[in-house]
């Protein structure tokens, strides 16, 4: 085998922090390598070495087995490597075809050759199996298809090495499995790709040899068909982290009611005769694909939107009309899906966001001004009690990592002893570690007996927390199944709409 | 340090216009210093000037933290000045001066408030940029007050000059300095000034105007109620701006012109922006506008250097100041 691409003893220091430290790797023609590795291992750092973006303090990066000059992002491109970032790098305001011509012409050109690159681009999206349309203005396109754009821009360079950063990160589940297929079909071409993940499953489905980096170093090398997620798991975390297992355990009495709840929202229904309980001590899952009404559902429920018909109560009390603060203060608690949007102020310290909902609380104001002393101690119990690393009660909240942040927004919620948790999309872009600490508080909360409902995507994590599924399809609920009855194919068929009456719980 | 900064870099950019002038800059910064500090009088004329600064200042600061971007400071501060004139002629005639100022300055305070709710009232039920109303309102209040001081409220005894009917001399604020223009505005100012970083750092009113200026998504959905709490603000950024004119009317002018204010408002802004939003800075940025002003004048006198250099100061130092600002909020962190 050709070994297309190889990294020799990369090293790269920020300050007092070793990012690469003597990191070696190679990449074969033809084949598809994860770089698998938690937030902070590395991986992106590598990447930017790669691609010229940042000088590595020791080591050296060869393509072809040429070394390629530090620092030169030009050479990387000129030798065959195209980077498709998390974020993409295109301009809205202009068509596919410009985005992708865009720097890729001599400046003393005095006509940009239009013709020919759409001839270009059309062979290139038959070849790899990448639908793009040359002249549709990049706004109106969706996520999957402007990650199509950048990797046929990508190849329009003529890259026949392709760095994919957390490509699947802002991509549906169907959409993500196109994505693999369509990766499949371009090694085929003889297109070498890496694949920045920490999504084991991911990993498990697209590659065919595994990289798992910790603390800036090269933990081990897999062929992954000699591996499975438990390993690599525990490789990339550096310890056993196993998920928390679901304990049987009986439902009490109904904590949250819905009757009949219809939201229209911009003249669009978004929740279409609603019907459903939570009990005591039950987890509820919902899932379904993005766009069907788990996001209308969760601004219901977080007191974001008022219903336009129907009734909701927590423990017999109606809770239709209440405002934010009236609902924390009934004991229902709030998860929100975006935790940088709607979770925390990133500008504010820790201890501001840990009592938020809370400020008018007797416990943290008196005659109008906030109790300092027993907010930051309310900060310092949060950071103990959940583990919030890297965190003191003055500290800036934007500058904790993602899943700290999610232990911050937890532990404030989970404090005051909830009836009810909304927990919409609690673990999406977390960790495995975080992702298990999260778990194993929401299922703590239902030991305790509190209602919980789990919105996701994550189709795992709704079959290990949940005690009863429900898919969501055009603001329609399904009726549940149980977890047991549960499988992927199952749920995707209910989250395409089509379920039956034997599969009720 | 950012503030510190950009001053220094206006200054050195001005100092290439003043010798463009024909003047060395460094006599004629010196002209400058000499001109607001070099006496008694200099002294308590820059405080003076200083005390309108500071309430514009924490108008604009106030309001800016919450992003509500109130530019109408300005008619904000006629409009307290002439319903102080108004007020202070007649209606509240008889009461002791205890009673009688306060009234004034509170009368003058809900006029500058209700001026400035109607533009965000239409910003939070319509999303009307306020920016336009409030900026657009300034010229509408000025005219307002030329119609009033050349007809209901001109003063009869002003020699066909157009100002208004002058406040009770018995209304007028006492003397910090004797002979001196330094009133004891000052004191309210300042008191002001103390009162607000109080009110914004300490209370519970303060930190969800925060939230609400630094994430209004997260702050609705943690459930703070958003109208209201701008609305609240704009009251207060509103008032202020039109005590300001309350106290100018009381502590120097005892009647209202249409020129009595050199863009206090406006200046404001630049105060705001230098004190970075922070009430104590907003006392220092004032002296240091209230400083350019009071000097140049001197200065222009003693060098012949035009004193439009003043606003060309100010309004250097607000670029440099935004630049400044744009520096350290994208500096990189490690």
């Amino acid at each position: 085998m050709t070994r297309v691409l190889e990294l020799n003893h990369i090293t790269k220091r920020f300050g007092a922090l070793t990012a690469n430290d003597d990191v070696t790797l190679h990449l074969n023609r033809g084949e598809i390598l994860s770089l698998l590795g938690e937030n902070g291992a590395g991986k992106t750092t590598l990447m930017n070495i790669l691609f010229g973006h940042y000088i590595a303090d020791a080591g050296r990066v060869r393509v072809n087995g040429d070394t390629l000059p530090p620092g030169q992002p030009r050479a990387a491109i000129a030798a065959g490597v195209g980077m498709v970032h998390q974020h993409f790098t295109l301009a809205g305001n202009m068509s596919v075809l410009d985005n992708i011509l865009i720097g890729s012409e001599k400046l003393t050109r005095l006509r940009s050759n239009r013709a020919g690159a759409i001839r270009e681009i059309a062979a290139i999206s038959d070849q790899f199996g990448l639908p793009v349309a040359p002249l549709a203005r990049v706004a109106d396109l969706s996520v999957g298809e402007r990650q199509r754009v950048e990797i046929v821009k990508a190849l329009y360079r003529r890259a026949r090495i392709l760095v994919l950063d957390e490509p699947t990160a802002v991509l549906a589940r169907p959409e993500a499995e196109r994505l693999f297929q369509t990766l499949r079909g371009m090694t085929a071409g003889g297109l070498s790709i890496i694949f920045i993940s920490h999504k084991l499953h991911e990993v498990m489905a697209t590659s065919d040899r595994v990289v798992v980096m910790r603390g800036g170093k090269v933990v081990a090398e897999k062929v992954t068909s000699e591996t499975d997620q438990g390993e690599l798991a525990e490789l990339m975390v550096g310890r056993r982290v196993a998920r928390p297992l679901r304990q049987p355990h009986p439902a009490g009495p109904v904590v949250l009611h819905a009757t009949d709840l219809h939201v229209i929202e911009g003249g669009q229904t978004r929740l279409d005769a609603l019907n459903f309980t939570v009990r005591s001590g039950e987890i509820l899952g919902i899932v379904g694909v993005s766009g069907n009404g788990q996001a209308t559902l969760g601004r219901v429920l977080s007191g974001m939107v008022r219903p336009t018909s129907g009734m909701l109560t927590i423990d017999g009390t109606d809770m239709t009309r209440m405002t934010p603060r009236q609902l924390v203060q009934a004991g229902l608690a709030r998860i929100p899906d975006d935790r940088h949007a709607e979770g925390v102020i990133a500008e504010l310290p820790v201890w501001e966001n840990a009592v938020s909902e809370r400020l008018h609380q007797p416990a943290f104001a008196r005659f109008g001004f906030v109790r300092r002393r027993a907010a930051r101690d309310f900060a310092k119990n949060l950071i103990t009690q959940f583990d919030i690393r890297g965190a003191g009660p003055d500290t800036r909240t934007g500058l904790l990592s993602g899943g700290n942040m999610q232990k911050l927004i937890l532990g404030r919620n989970l404090v005051g002893q909830p009836r009810f948790i909304l927990a919409n999309q609690p673990t999406r872009g977390l960790d495995e570690g975080a992702i298990a600490a999260v778990h194993t508080a929401l299922l703590a909360a239902r030991a305790r007996g509190a209602g919980i409902m789990l919105i996701t995507e994550d189709l795992e994590e709704a079959i290990g927390l949940s005690d009863r599924i429900c898919a969501i399809v055009k603001g329609q609920l399904s009726a549940p199944v149980s977890p047991k009855n549960a499988d992927a194919r199952t749920l995707g068929l209910m989250m395409a709409g089509v379920w039956g009456a034997d599969h009720a719980a | 340090m950012a503030p510190v900064g950009a001053v220094t870099v206006a200054l050195v950019l001005c100092a290439g216009l003043i010798g463009m002038a024909g003047v060395n800059p460094l006599k004629a910064y010196a002209e400058m210093i000499n001109g607001a500090f070099g006496s008694r009088l200099a002294i308590t004329e820059t405080l003076t000037r200083a005390i309108p600064l500071i309430l514009t200042g924490l108008a604009a600061a106030v309001a800016f933290r919450s992003r509500i971007w109130n530019i109408g400071a300005e008619g904000q501060f006629y409009l307290g000045a002439l319903f102080t004139a108004w007020a202070g002629h007649g209606l509240v005639g008889g009461l002791p001066a205890i009673l009688a100022i306060p009234i004034l300055m509170i009368g003058g305070m809900i006029a500058g408030a209700l001026l400035l709710a109607g533009p965000v009232l239409l910003r939070l039920r319509l999303g009307v940029d306020e920016v336009v109303t409030t900026l657009l309102l300034n010229f509408i209040v000025i005219l307002f007050v030329g119609m009033m001081v050349e007809g209901p409220l001109k003063d009869p005894l002003g020699f066909g000059w157009p100002q208004s009917v002058p406040v009770d001399r018995a209304f007028m604020l006492p003397d910090l300095v004797a002979r001196s223009r330094l009133h004891i505005g000052l004191l309210v100012a300042l008191s002001a000034a103390g009162l607000i970083w109080l009110v914004l750092s300490r209370t519970v009113f303060g930190a969800e105007t925060r939230a609400a200026g630094l994430n209004p998504r997260a702050a609705a959905f943690s459930g703070i109620p958003l109208s209201q709490t701008l609305f609240l603000v704009s009251l207060l950024s509103g008032g202020l701006a039109g005590l300001a004119g309350a106290i100018e009317v009381l502590g120097v002018t005892g009647y209202v012109t249409t020129t009595m204010s050199p863009g206090y408002g406006y200046a404001g802004i630049v105060v705001a922006m230098l004190a970075a939003l922070h009430p104590a800075g907003v006392v220092g940025a004032a002296l240091f506008v209230a400083t350019i002003f009071v000097g140049a004048d001197a200065m222009s006198r003693a060098t012949g250097v035009p004193s439009f250099i003043a606003d060309v100061i100010m309004s250097v130092s607000l670029l440099t100041m935004l630049t400044a600002l744009l520096f350290t909020t994208y500096r990189i962190r490690r």
